[in-house]
């Protein structure tokens, strides 16, 4: 049996529509389906503010806020700070991952990825589902 | 007394054409002068060839870089690249989101098929293809690196057009052709017809064709 609540509220963070729309399909192909979007840092952290959401799925290169910068503005807030983050993105550079993980990174996934990638990351966030 | 070193100096750096003032040059000549005696005539002769090979170097520089048109290609190869590139993000961004529609009403047909092994199958194809269409998130994200260069050398091409003065490089002052559109440089007589796909919002219709051609 399931420990995970698949009707957990997720934000995807992406300034690629395309993007955006394929998570949120790969996740409802999961069996999760309470999920919102935004398309930068900016507009999710207005987001993660006005409602309380279980994990954060965000590109990191977006402008005028990156995914790395949300992630520091989650951890700075004390509302945020245990947020479950997972960083999809294409900037794979070993400086990149060290400086997400010092920034509390909850994981980390390299584009392109599959489903099953995705599915062992939220695994290894959110327990066996 | 007039010096001859002096005027032989000066007549042959105004023999180049380097932009620069009559009094600039009489003021540069003048203090290279300062630091030679009377008698050393052969080391003032020694110099002036070495500053006549700078100018000649100089000169002919300014010509190779005149002949490649770095005017054209600021005001029409850069721009033309750049817009082709965001035509094709543009592009395949459109693809790709009408391959999802079709994926997400196949998945949806698929609820309805009773027989698991056959809805199986087709969601496990259906992932295939939303993994798949990531691509263009990363060509994306490539092609934006590419306009960022673009950008780069067209601001390094304008910094040389400013350093050398514009209008050398004006093809009526090098005498130099007009570069060929296509790439592989071969010229046609219906060349100015080869545009390729038009951008967005500009050209014509499929609608406005077939009316001009009065089709249905």
């Amino acid at each position: 049996m399931s420990d995970v609540d698949m009707n957990m509220p997720i934000l995807i963070v992406d300034d690629y529509k395309t993007m955006l729309r394929i998570v949120r399909n790969l996740l409802k192909q999961l069996g999760f389906n309470n999920v919102d979007e935004a398309t930068d840092g900016s507009s999710a952290l207005q987001k993660l503010r006005g409602k309380q959401y279980s994990l954060v799925i965000s590109d990191w290169n977006m402008e005028p806020m990156s995914g790395l910068q949300l992630l520091k503005e989650c951890r700075a807030d004390a509302h945020l700070k245990d947020l479950s983050f997972i960083m999809v993105t294409a900037e794979s550079k070993t400086e990149n991952v060290i400086a997400a993980k010092q920034a509390g990174v909850n994981n980390y996934i390299v584009k392109p990825f599959n489903a099953a990638t995705l599915k062992k990351k939220l695994i290894a966030v959110l327990g066996n589902f | 007394m007039a010096n001859p070193v002096r005027e032989e100096l000066l007549e042959k750096l105004k023999a180049f054409d380097i932009n620069a003032q009559d009094s600039d040059l009489e003021a540069l000549v003048d203090s290279l002068l300062q630091n030679f005696g009377e008698d050393a005539v052969e080391t003032n002769h020694k110099l002036l060839a070495e500053i006549g090979s700078v100018a000649s170097y100089i000169h002919d520089m300014k010509t190779q870089l005149a002949s490649l048109r770095p005017d054209e290609i600021k005001s029409d190869f850069l721009p033309t690249a750049a817009d082709e590139l965001d035509a094709i993000v543009g592009a395949t961004e459109q693809a790709t989101h009408n391959i999802l529609s079709a994926m997400e009403t196949l998945e949806e047909v698929s609820e309805k098929i009773e027989d698991s092994d056959v809805s199986d199958k087709i969601n496990d194809a259906v992932t295939q293809v939303y993994e798949a269409c990531s691509f263009q998130d990363i060509t994306g994200q490539r092609i934006s690196r590419v306009v960022n260069a673009l950008q780069h050398v067209e601001i390094k091409v304008d910094k040389l057009l400013g350093a050398f003065g514009g209008e050398e490089f004006l093809p009526d002052a090098t005498g130099a052709k007009t570069t060929p559109k296509r790439a592989d440089g071969v010229e046609r007589p219906d060349e100015d017809l080869l545009n390729g796909p038009q951008l967005p919002g500009e050209g014509v219709s499929q609608d406005d064709i077939d009316a001009l051609m009065g089709f249905d």
